[in-house]
C-alpha cells in the first residue's frame, strides 16, 4: 500500500514539475510577444516608466490612431505598406510553391545526371547569409533599374525561399509511394492528372508548410528589404517600423502597433493553414 | 477479355538485362501465374504488360494490337499492387469510382458499378471509410474492387497477397479464384509464391534471371520438371536431390548406395547424374505408399520429424544428404531411428549433375 500512494504522489510532483517547466518555456517565448500588443495599447509614458509598471493602468487606442492619421501628427502609410508585404510575399510564395513543387517531384521521383551535386548546391545556397548579399544586390538592382520595385524584392524573396521549398517538398513527395502515381495512371489518368489529382492532395500538407515558410520569411525579412526599398513604393511592414525612429526619439507604442498590425495576417494565415499541416495523410494508403 | 502476347520483349537498364527476349501467348480468359525467386524479372515483366516500365525490344500484343508505346490508360487493364496503393484521400467509393469518374462515366453509372463490386466483395458497409481505416485484408479487397469496377479487358495482379498474413492469404487466394471464375478475364499475377501458383494457375510461368525456364499446367510442372530449379522451386517441401553416377542401370550414390534407375529412362554408363525424388514418393515401409511393380529400398536414419497431423514429414540422410519424406497414417518415430523407406522408381527424376537438365526430355 505504500509503495503504491509513493508511487501515486511522485506521479503527481512528475505531473507538477511537467506543468511548470512547460509554463516556463511557453513565458520565454509568449512573454516579449505579449508585451509588444500590451504596449501598443499603453501610453509612452507609461512604456518608459522606470521602474516598468507591470499591470497595465491606462489602455487605449491612441497609437493605433495617431499611425493611421496624418504625416504631422506620427502617421505613416500604413495601408500602403501594408499592401506592399502582401504583393510581395504572395507573390513571392506562389512562384517559390510553383518552383518548389517542380523541383521537389523532379528530385523525387527522376533520376538525372548530377542529381545529387545540384541538391547539395541548392542547399549551400542556404548557407550563405542573406545580409552578406545585400551590397552586390543592391549594386546589380540600381544598375539594372529595380532597386524600390516589388519585382525586385520579389526575386530576392523567390531566390531565398525556392531552395527550402525544393528541399521540403522533396521529402514530402519521397514519402508518397510512387505506386499511388502509377495506380492512378492505369486508372485512366494522363501522368498530369496523376499528379493533381492524387500525388499533390496527398502531399498536400507538406506543400502547405513549406507555403508558410515562404510567406513568413517573406513576411517577416527586414534586412535585405531596408537596403532595396527606398519609398513607400515598395516599403513593407517591417522597413515600415523604421519610420517611427527619428534623431532624438523612438515611437515605442507606434511601433508595437505596426508590430501588431503585422503579426496578425501571419497568425491568421497559420489558422487557416493549420489543418493541413496535420501529418500522417499518407498513412493508410499502402501497407509498408 | 483479350489474349495477350509477349514476342521476345526485352527489357535492360543500360548495360544491365533484366529481361531477355522471352515469348509467352496468355489465351482470353486465361490465368497465368508467373512465378519465381526475387529478381527473377516477373514484377518488370508484369509492369512492361501494364506500361509503367519501358520496353527496350520485342513486342507486347493486347487483343492482337501492338501497345509498345500506349501509356497504361490506354491498355484496358487493372493492376492490384502489392502495397494495394489506394489513394489515402480518398473514401473507399471514391476510390472505387475514380476509374469511372476519370473516363467521365455519369454519377448514377458510377454509383451502381461501385455498388456491384462493394457487393461482390463486401464491401459495402466500408464505403464511406477511407483506406487508413481499414484492416489490411479490408484494403486487399479495396484494391481488388478497384480493379474490376473498370471491367478491364486483362487484370494484374503483383503480389498482391504478399503483406496479409497466413490465414488471410489462403482466403483471399480462394477469393481472387472466385473472382475470375466469376468475372472470367485474363489474369497475369505475380507471385513469389509457388503454392500460390500452384492453386490459382491455369498455366504457370517460371522465370529465373529474366528467362522464362517452363510453362505448363500447375500438374505438369510439378510431374515433369524440366531442370532442378524447376524441381525445387515447385512443390513443398522442395524435390530431394542426390548426386551419383549412373553404372549398369543403377544409380550408384556417394555412399555406394545404389537406386535403379526410373522405368523407361535409359541413361549411358558413368554419366554423373542427381536423383530426384519428392516426399511424397519415399516413405516408410507399411506406410500408404502404395506397391508398385517399380519400387526401391533404402535404409534410412531419422534425425527430425515434424508432425503435420494426417502426416509426418520426416527428416533422414541418405549418402551424406537430408532427404524429407513423408509418413502417411503416421506413428511416432523417434530420431535416430533407422527406418525402411519405399521409393517409388516411376516418380522419379533423374538430373544431368552439370546442367541440372531433366533427362525425361
Amino acid at each position: 500500500m505504500a509503495s503504491a500512494s509513493q508511487h501515486r504522489i511522485q506521479k503527481r510532483a512528475l505531473k507538477v514539475a511537467h506543468f511548470v517547466g512547460l509554463f516556463l518555456a511557453m513565458s520565454l517565448i509568449c512573454i516579449p510577444g505579449l508585451w509588444v500588443v500590451l504596449n501598443s495599447f499603453r501610453p509612452t509614458i507609461e512604456i518608459m516608466a522606470k521602474p516598468p509598471v507591470w499591470i497595465p493602468q491606462d489602455l487605449n487606442l491612441d497609437h493605433y490612431r495617431a499611425m493611421f492619421g496624418g504625416a504631422g501628427e506620427g502617421g505613416v502609410p500604413v495601408l500602403t505598406y501594408f499592401r506592399n508585404s502582401l504583393i510581395v510575399s504572395i507573390t513571392s510564395t506562389v512562384i517559390a510553391l510553383l518552383v518548389g513543387m517542380a523541383g521537389g517531384y523532379a528530385f523525387a521521383r527522376y533520376r538525372f545526371k548530377g542529381k545529387g551535386v545540384m541538391f547539395v548546391a541548392l542547399m549551400a545556397s542556404r548557407a550563405v547569409p542573406g545580409v552578406a548579399l545585400s551590397l552586390p544586390l543592391f549594386i546589380i538592382f540600381g544598375r539594372t533599374g529595380i532597386i524600390d520595385t516589388h519585382f525586385g524584392l520579389i526575386l530576392v524573396y523567390v531566390a531565398m525561399n525556392v531552395p527550402f521549398t525544393i528541399w521540403l517538398i522533396d521529402g514530402f513527395f519521397r514519402q508518397v509511394p510512387k505506386e499511388l502515381a502509377e495506380a492512378a495512371e492505369i486508372d485512366g489518368c494522363t501522368r498530369w492528372q496523376a499528379f493533381w489529382k492524387v500525388e499533390f492532395p496527398v502531399a498536400r500538407s507538406g506543400i502547405a508548410s513549406a507555403g508558410i515558410f515562404a510567406f513568413l520569411t517573406s513576411w517577416n525579412e527586414y534586412a535585405l528589404a531596408s537596403q532595396l526599398t527606398r519609398s513607400t513604393n515598395s516599403k513593407t511592414m517591417p522597413v515600415g517600423l523604421l519610420d517611427f525612429t527619428s534623431q532624438f526619439t523612438l515611437n515605442w507604442g507606434g511601433m508595437c502597433a505596426l508590430a501588431v498590425l503585422m503579426i496578425i495576417p501571419a497568425l491568421v494565415l497559420t489558422f487557416l493553414v493549420q489543418k493541413h499541416l496535420i501529418a500522417g495523410l499518407t498513412f493508410g494508403g499502402v501497407k509498408g | 477479355m483479350a489474349q495477350v502476347q509477349l514476342k521476345n520483349v526485352v527489357k535492360k537498364y543500360g548495360a544491365l538485362g533484366v529481361v531477355h527476349a522471352i515469348n509467352l501467348d496468355i489465351a482470353e480468359g486465361e490465368f497465368v501465374v508467373l512465378v519465381g525467386p526475387s529478381g527473377c524479372g516477373k514484377s518488370t515483366t508484369l509492369r512492361m504488360v501494364a506500361g509503367l516500365e519501358d520496353i527496350t525490344g520485342g513486342e507486347i500484343l493486347i487483343g492482337g494490337r501492338v501497345v509498345n508505346d500506349l501509356p497504361p490508360r490506354d491498355r484496358n487493364l487493372a493492376m492490384v499492387f502489392q502495397n494495394y496503393a489506394l489513394y489515402p484521400h480518398m473514401t473507399v467509393r471514391e476510390n472505387l469510382g475514380f476509374s469511372l469518374k476519370i473516363a467521365k462515366k455519369s454519377q448514377t453509372e458510377i454509383d451502381r458499378a461501385v455498388d456491384e463490386a462493394a457487393n461482390i466483395l463486401s464491401l459495402t458497409p466500408l464505403l464511406d471509410r477511407k483506406p487508413g481505416a481499414l484492416s489490411g485484408g479490408q484494403r486487399q479487397r479495396v484494391a481488388m474492387g478497384r480493379a474490376i469496377v473498370r471491367q478491364p479487358e486483362v487484370f494484374l495482379f503483383d503480389e498482391p497477397l504478399s503483406n496479409l498474413d497466413a490465414k488471410l492469404r489462403t482466403q483471399m487466394r480462394v477469393e481472387i479464384k472466385k473472382l475470375h471464375q466469376r468475372v472470367g478475364s485474363t489474369v497475369i499475377y505475380v507471385t513469389h509464391d509457388q503454392i500460390e501458383a500452384m492453386t490459382l494457375a491455369d498455366r504457370i510461368v517460371i522465370m529465373r534471371d529474366g528467362h522464362i525456364i517452363q510453362v505448363g499446367t500447375p500438374l505438369d510442372v510439378f510431374e515433369n520438371p524440366v531442370n532442378t530449379f524447376v524441381a525445387t522451386f515447385i512443390g513443398s517441401p522442395p524435390m530431394n536431390l542426390l548426386d551419383g553416377t549412373v553404372q549398369g542401370g543403377q544409380v550408384v550414390l556417394t555412399d555406394g548406395t545404389t537406386i535403379p534407375l526410373p522405368p523407361g529412362l535409359p541413361v549411358a554408363d558413368g554419366r554423373r547424374v542427381q536423383f530426384g525424388i519428392r516426399a511424397d514418393n519415399i516413405m516408410p515401409e507399411g506406410h500408404a505408399l502404395p506397391p508398385t511393380p517399380h519400387m526401391a529400398y533404402v535404409d534410412m536414419p531419422v534425425t527430425l520429424t515434424e508432425p503435420l497431423g494426417t502426416e509426418t514429414l520426416l527428416y533422414a540422410i541418405l549418402a551424406g544428404t537430408e532427404v524429407q519424406a513423408k509418413m502417411l497414417n503416421p506413428r511416432p518415430v523417434s530420431p535416430g531411428e533407422t527406418m525402411r523407406f519405399g521409393v517409388a522408381l516411376n516418380k522419379c527424376h533423374i538430373f544431368d549433375a552439370d546442367t541440372g537438365i531433366s533427362l525425361r526430355g
